[in-house]
Formats: structure tokens, sequence, C-alpha cells
């Protein structure tokens, strides 16, 4: 029974962790109704800002925390001001892609300056345990647990009390009306978002400090429980965000006292599902709310997108289908196999986030779907890898239409919410079902791709199969957007109140939308695992899902040239300035922030 | 007698504390006019929600034609025939003026939508690859028909049919929202404000055509603010005030009513005096 309040104890540590993120999450979505990405990259900075003071500046506790309650506030004012008040007045998806590229980049200067191998973070206290009745207790414990309880009242007294927070709830309740009323909006904004910084970066020290480590990886984590724990609470809602955290603590504390410490994360993003499907307004809202108010066609930067004649089409693939033929190196022809394989999932993402408006950042989930299908199909039954790779496609597009359809009934940044929590369920399924996936170890020794029985082992080969396959797809969606299909998806994305009341199911375009795309994805999964002939549950990760992203922004949403292009310029610019690896997915960050500030419609525009 | 159409039974819809309708009760026959008035916050645009189906109502039942449809989907009623414009302009910004109406006819596709169960939606995805002939003359005439329909509106909307939505004024937007409607062939017709924001010419060029589509025998049911068009153009007029149904009947006969003018009429008529004074 010991055990029992042990990991309870623990549930409730672990909650009051997850409640400093959740609560600045809260804030904001209270004023900005912004779900803000870049949490967790905060927490991260708190983390190392926390090291730098311990194990360099040997700075005593107290002081430590100040110290890193302030940096990170800092470095939360300045997202607020250079990155997301530019976006006030465009469109919904601004801020949301923003705060994404925003936590790219912090993760990486991180990166860059520490070095992605973990680090230890000292406890600064006596390591001794405290008996209190079956189970045990630290001084660390009841330092979050005081840190989180001084901060919540803190808090309390803050927007109770003070002239700034009751300006904060007023603009929580009513932005318009609080601005007429003479309340400065930004000065709100900033507020918030260097109290939200302040709780989370302290939130990251006292992580580090209780696992005893910190490392990169650690931030994507923080943002997703943070998340979960505010929408369970319901989003925007302050006390709901804290006891959302507790309860998550305790399920992911319990479920790993039953089943194991790798189902940790599987708790909570299946809480996080249950809880959008059944209440997406989160557990403390009333079942029926008032209907949404009416918001017509804003979501997607309206233009006119970039009309590319036939022939100049037709001269760009007729050049790229006979480079091979050309003097050009295995290098450059390697570097398009890449883009081919990106642009084959830009294509399905452009079509799921730009055509029909679900922005999905869980799409790696597709390729890993279609990849171990393809796999093992091969190696387990000796499918030819051709026939394989269709498989993987029809799995794809069949499984992850399936995985996704509970988030069909959400909208806007909850859309995001639910695929990145599909996403990361799908990669757990992968590390924990040993019997199929071979979990943790991966799939190697996956055949080679091949065609009628002759392998395709040259780069000239793998070049033209790739290069035809993704041609194949781009037409073939092509043809869907001009069919009653593409219209349908677009008035979806537009205004999903109108089509409805025009005879349009949602479920049944958005899944339609996602089988399509879920194909082609699959397939590009497919391909990649043959060619890689080694996979694992990490291969396709969140990374790729907001690399994605930014190729289909980069070109246009639902524009399918523009994913094209998108992918080639992505995957090849970097190969042409031969900028390091480690800084590529800081330019990919950098790309995704510039392109929201000043080109949202992308190269090609929007279709 | 004239066979009712739309049939509402003690309808009733609460925010809260809030009663928004509160027992309405309503017959609408075909081919009439009905034209729902009352201040901003009486409730109708809610009513309108309910009978169209993006609201459930917590209490009474609405028929249309016999069939009791309460808390049907609305792409179900779409289907039904109940074809609706929304107060605030509802158009799909990013599509063409074309693709906007066409929309409007999707309950109405055939050829592309075959209605055989479970692989119905796979064998649409098919079709629309593929474009057999049969949906591409589906396709072909419903273009044709879309043209016919923008010619209502002179020429407001046939010079900009390959524009997006977003770029229109408007007015031409509540216009492309009612050819959207009209493309479904509608068997009832609810009209949010089609007036409104529009200049006293381009309210007579839309009375006009309400007044048109009525003579065709189309039923409608319309929410307006302009009472001289109100009065002109309804077979009966019912005032809402606070949820609740206040008076019924003919337009001259309601705008006599002392209760309507004390709720609706009544502070623009002492201003009026006022002024006059």
């Amino acid at each position: 029974m010991s055990s029992w309040l042990d990991y309870t104890i623990n549930g409730l540590i672990v909650g009051n962790v997850y409640a400093l993120v959740a609560v600045g999450l809260a804030l904001i979505f209270g004023v900005s109704r912004l779900i803000n990405f870049a949490q967790g990259s905060i927490y991260l900075v708190g983390a190392y800002i926390g090291w730098v003071a311990v194990v360099q500046l040997h700075t005593p506790l107290p002081l430590t925390i100040i110290v890193v309650a302030v940096a990170a506030a800092l470095v939360g004012l300045i997202i607020e001001r250079f990155g997301l008040r530019p976006l006030q007045n465009s469109v919904r998806i601004a801020p949301l892609l923003a705060t994404i590229g925003i936590s790219f980049v912090l993760d990486q200067l991180v990166m860059l300056t520490f070095s992605p191998n973990p680090r230890a973070l000292p406890s600064q206290l006596p390591d001794v345990r405290f008996q209190i009745g079956g189970g045990t207790i630290g001084p660390l414990d009841l330092l979050i647990a005081g840190v989180g309880i001084t901060s919540a009242l803190l808090l309390f007294v803050f927007l109770r009390y003070s002239k700034l927070g009751w300006a904060i709830r007023a603009t929580a309740q009513d932005r318009d009306a609080a601005m007429q009323m003479g309340v400065d909006v930004n000065r709100v904004n900033q507020a918030v978002f260097g109290i939200a910084a302040a709780l989370g970066g302290v939130s990251g020290l006292l992580v580090g400090m209780y696992y005893n480590q910190i490392d990169t990886a650690m931030s994507l984590q923080a943002t997703l429980k943070g998340v979960v724990a505010e929408v369970v609470g319901g989003a925007g809602n302050v006390p709901g965000a804290v006891i959302g955290s507790l309860l998550l603590g305790l399920v992911e504390s319990y479920g790993v006292a039953v089943f194991g410490t790798s189902y940790r994360n599987l708790f909570a993003f299946l809480l996080l599902v249950v809880v959008l499907v059944l209440r997406p307004n989160g557990l403390f809202a009333s079942a029926r709310q008032a209907p949404p108010e009416p918001l017509t066609g804003t979501f997607i930067a309206p233009s006119r997108p970039v009309r590319i004649p036939r022939w100049a089409l037709l001269v760009a693939t007729g050049i790229f289908a006979i480079l091979p033929l050309l003097p050009v190196s295995f290098y450059v022809l390697q570097t398009l196999i890449n883009a081919w394989l990106l642009g084959m999932l830009a294509l399905s993402l452009t079509l799921v986030a730009g055509t029909i408006g679900q922005v999905s950042l869980g799409h790696a989930a597709l390729l890993a779907i279609g990849a171990y299908t393809s796999a093992l199909l091969s190696l387990t039954f000796a499918v030819p890898v051709g026939l394989a790779i269709i498989g993987g496609g029809l799995m794809s597009a069949a499984l992850g239409t399936a995985l996704i359809s509970p988030s069909f009934r959400l909208r806007g940044h909850y859309v995001s919410i639910a695929t990145l929590a599909i996403g990361e369920i799908v990669s757990l399924v992968i590390l924990n079902w040993e019997s199929v996936t071979r979990g943790p170890i991966g799939i190697s020794g996956i055949p080679p791709l091949s065609l009628a029985g002759y392998e395709l082992v040259s780069p000239i080969s793998i070049y033209c199969f790739s290069f035809i396959v993704m041609v194949v797809l781009a037409l073939l969606q092509g043809r869907l957007l001009g069919s009653h299909l593409g219209r349908s998806f677009r008035a979806i994305r537009d205004d999903d109140i109108a089509a409805r009341a025009y005879g349009l199911s949602l479920n049944r375009y958005k899944s339609l939308a996602f089988i399509f795309g879920g194909f082609a994805a699959g397939v590009s999964g497919g391909i990649a695992a043959h060619l890689y002939s080694y996979i694992n549950h990490e291969t396709f990760n969140t990374q790729q899902s907001i690399l994605a992203l930014t190729v289909v922004i980069l070109g246009g949403l639902g524009n399918v040239v523009g994913a094209i292009v998108g992918a080639v310029a992505l995957v090849g610019l970097p190969e042409v300035f031969r900028i390091a690896a480690e800084y590529r997915i800081l330019i990919y960050g950098i790309v995704l922030l510039l392109l929201v500030r000043f080109r949202p419609q992308g190269l090609l525009g929007t279709m | 007698m004239s066979t009712t159409m739309l049939s509402l039974h003690a309808l009733t819809r609460r925010f809260g504390g809030l009663t928004a309708v509160d027992a309405i009760d309503l017959d609408l026959a075909k081919g009439e006019l009905i034209s729902i008035i009352g201040p901003n916050g009486a409730g109708k645009t809610t009513l309108f929600n309910l009978v169209t189906g993006l609201d459930r109502p917590d209490a009474g039942t609405v028929r249309f034609e016999g069939l009791d449809i309460t808390g049907l989907s609305p792409e179900r009623l779409a289907a039904e025939g109940i074809a609706r414009t929304f107060q605030l302009g509802r158009v799909f910004g990013n599509l063409s003026v074309m693709d906007n109406v066409l929309i409007g006819a999707h309950t109405r596709l055939r050829a592309v939508k075959p209605a055989v169960p479970v692989i119905g939606p796979l064998l649409e995805l098919g079709l629309a690859l593929l474009r057999p002939a049969s949906v591409k003359a589906e396709e072909e005439r419903l273009r044709e028909e879309v043209k016919v329909i923008l010619a209502r509106f002179g020429e407001r909307l046939l010079p900009r049919i390959d524009q997006p939505a977003y770029s229109l004024s408007y007015a031409n937007r509540r216009r492309v929202e009612i050819a959207r409607a009209l493309a479904l062939r509608p068997r009832l017709l609810l009209l949010d404000e089609p007036t409104a924001g529009m200049n006293p010419t381009e309210t007579t060029e839309m009375q006009g055509l309400v007044a048109e589509l009525k003579a065709e025998g189309l039923t409608i049911l319309l929410i307006e603010h302009k009472l001289e068009m109100v009065m002109r153009l309804s077979d009966r007029v019912i005032v809402m005030d606070e949820g609740k149904k206040i008076a019924e009947g003919p337009g001259e006969a309601v705008r006599g009513d002392p209760k309507v003018i004390e709720a609706y009429l009544g502070h623009g008529l002492t201003t009026k005096q006022e002024s006059a004074a």
C-alpha cells in the first residue's frame, strides 16, 4: 500500500510542475485566444539558465529561482513584443504558427549553445527523505509544492486585487469592450506573457532539479503536457488549469504504477483526446455553451494564387525528369530524392491543412504508419515492395483517418492540439506494441526498393521512381481540387457553419481529405522505409511534421505546385549554401517566422 | 385550405438564465411570406438557427411538411430543401462567386454522389477523380444554372463571377448568399436581414427580387428591420420581443398594436414626434 501513497505524492508533485506551465498557457489563451506552443521552450530556457546559475555562478537557491524567473520573463516579453504583437491583425492561424516557429528557434539556440547532450542539474537541497504514513517525501517535493501553491496564491491576489489584474480579467472576457474602456491591451499582453514565462521558466528549473537532468527534448514534452492540462481544465480557465494539471499528474503516476514508465505519455495524450472529444470546452465548462460567434473566412489569409502557365510546369517537369541524364552528381540526385519524399508529405499536408483547413501537427504519424506497414508487409509476408508501398499508403489512409476522426468535431487551434497528440500516440504505440512493431529495437533489414523484380539501388533509378510517384500524386491531387470535392473542401475551410447549412457533412469530407492525403503520406513513408532499410519509432517525429508544415506555408496553403516548390526550396537551399545540419532546424524556424510575418500566403499563394 | 409548410410549436431555447426564444408558435403555409420583426436581441436569429438545425431547442417541435425535423442536423435539413442566408454574411471568402453558388447546389448533386451506403463516400472520391461523362454533364448543367441565377441580380454579380468572394462589396456578398440559397432550389427560404448595410437603391432592388421569388411561389420566412419592405412584402408579420411572440397578423394591424409600438416602434415614434415638435 505504501507505494500507492508514493505514487500519489509523485503525481501531485509532477502535477504541480505541470500547473506552472498550464497556468501560463491558460492566462495567454484567456487574453489572446492563442495556444502558445513556445511555452515549453521558455521552460527549457528556464532549466538551462538555472543550470548556468547553479553550476557556473553557484547562486544560492532563492537567488537561482529569482534569476530564472526574471530571465524567463524577459524572454516572454521579447516573444510578445517581436513575435506576436506584429500579428495582432492578421489571420487567426498566424500567431499559432509564429509560436511554433519561435519554439523551434529557441530550442535550437539552446541546443547550439549547450549541445544536445543531457546535463545534470543538481538540486541545491539536502538529500533526505521524511517518512509520512507509508510514503516518503523529500525537501525538493516540498519546495515544488511550495512554489506551486505560492505562485497560485500570488496570481490569485494579483488578478483579483491589482489594477492590471482587473485589466487582464476584463480583456479575457471581452477584448474589444476592454479596449473601448481604455484598457491598454498591449500592456495586458505583456504582463500575461511575462507572468506566463516566469512561471514556465521556474517550472523548468524545478523539473531539472527533480530529475537531476536537463536536455533539449524537454521543451516539446513540456508544451504537450501543459497543453493537455490546460485543455482538460478548460482553455483559458486558470483554476481549471491547476486542477487539470494535478489530475494529469495523478493519471500519469498511477498509469506508470500499473503499466510501466514507457506508458506515461500515452496516458496523458489519451486523456487529452478523450476530453477533447467528450468535453471540448474542458471538464468544468457547462455541457451546452452558446453557439460560437460567426467567424467568416479569416482562418487563412485571402490571396490570389500565382497562376503558373501550363507550359512552364511542363518544361519544369521535363527538366527534372531528364535530370539524371545530365551531368549532375549523385549528391544532387540524393538531395532531390529527399525533396520528392518531403514533397509527397507536403502534398498530403497542403490538402489537409490548406484545402480543408485542418492544420495537422501530427502528420509524421501518417509517414510512420505507411513505413511500418510497407516494411512489415515486405519482411513478414514477402509482399513485393511495390505492392507493399501501396499497402502502406492504403493503411495510412484508413488507419490515419480513423485515428484522426475524433478531431473532426474540433475547430481551429484545437485541431492542431488533437493531431499533435494523436501523432504522439502513434509513436508511443509503435514503441510499446512490441509483438508487431518490434518496439524500441525498430525494424532493420527492410528490403530495398524494387519494381517487378528489379531492384532499384542506383540513385538514378531511385530518383526516377520517387519523382514519378510524386508527379502522379500531384496530378491526382490537382484533379481532385478541380472537382466538386476541391470546392467542398475549401468551403468547409472558409466557413464550416455555412457549409453545413448547405448540406456538406463535415465528417464525410474531412474523412475524404484525410484518406486522400493519408495515402500520399503513407506512400512517402513506405518509400522512405525501403530507402533507409532501418526505421524505429523516432524516425518520423514531430520535427518532420513541423518541417512539412513550413514547406506547405512556404509554398502557399492548399497549393499543389507550391508544396513541391516549397519542398525543393527547404531541402535544396540549405545544401546549396552548405549550411551545417545543426543549423537547419534553426533556419526552418526563422523561415516560418518570416513567412507568417511578411508573406502569410506563401510563395505561390493560398488556393 | 393551403398546406402548412413549416409549423413551430412551443419552440424554446434558453442560454443560461436568458430565454432567447420563448414558446414560439408559428404556421407558415406554402407560398406564404411571413416577416419576423422585433428589436435587436429579440431572438429572431436564434429562431432561425433552431429551424435550420444550427442550434437545438430546449423544448418544442419544428415540423416541415408534416415531418418532425426538431434537432436534425443542418446538412440533413439542407437536403430536405431548407435554405437560409446569414445575418452577418457568411460567404466562402476564398471561393469564386461561381463556386460559392455551386456549393448551394451541393445537395442536388446526383451523378457524383451515388447513394450507396458505407462506400458511398469512397465512390464519390473515385468519381471526382475519374470524372465520367455523367459527372461532367452534371457539373456543366449546374454551371449554366448558376449563370441563370446570377442573371437575376442584373450586372451586379455576372461580371465578377470568377472573383473571390472576399473581394466583393458588402452588398454583393449578400447577393451571393441569396444566389447560393436559390441554387439549392429551396422549398423553404429563410432570409436573415437581406438588406442590412444596403443603400436605398440596393434595398429597392432586393425588395423587387424577394417579391419576384414570392410571386414564383416560394415559401419565405424573412427577418427584416426595414418596415417599408416588410409591409409591402409580407402576408403576415410576427413581432418578437425578449424571445416572446407579442403580436401576429397582417402588417397594418400589427403596426397599430399598442404592444408592438411599446416594444419596438414606441421608442422610434416618440423621438420622431419630439423632433417634429
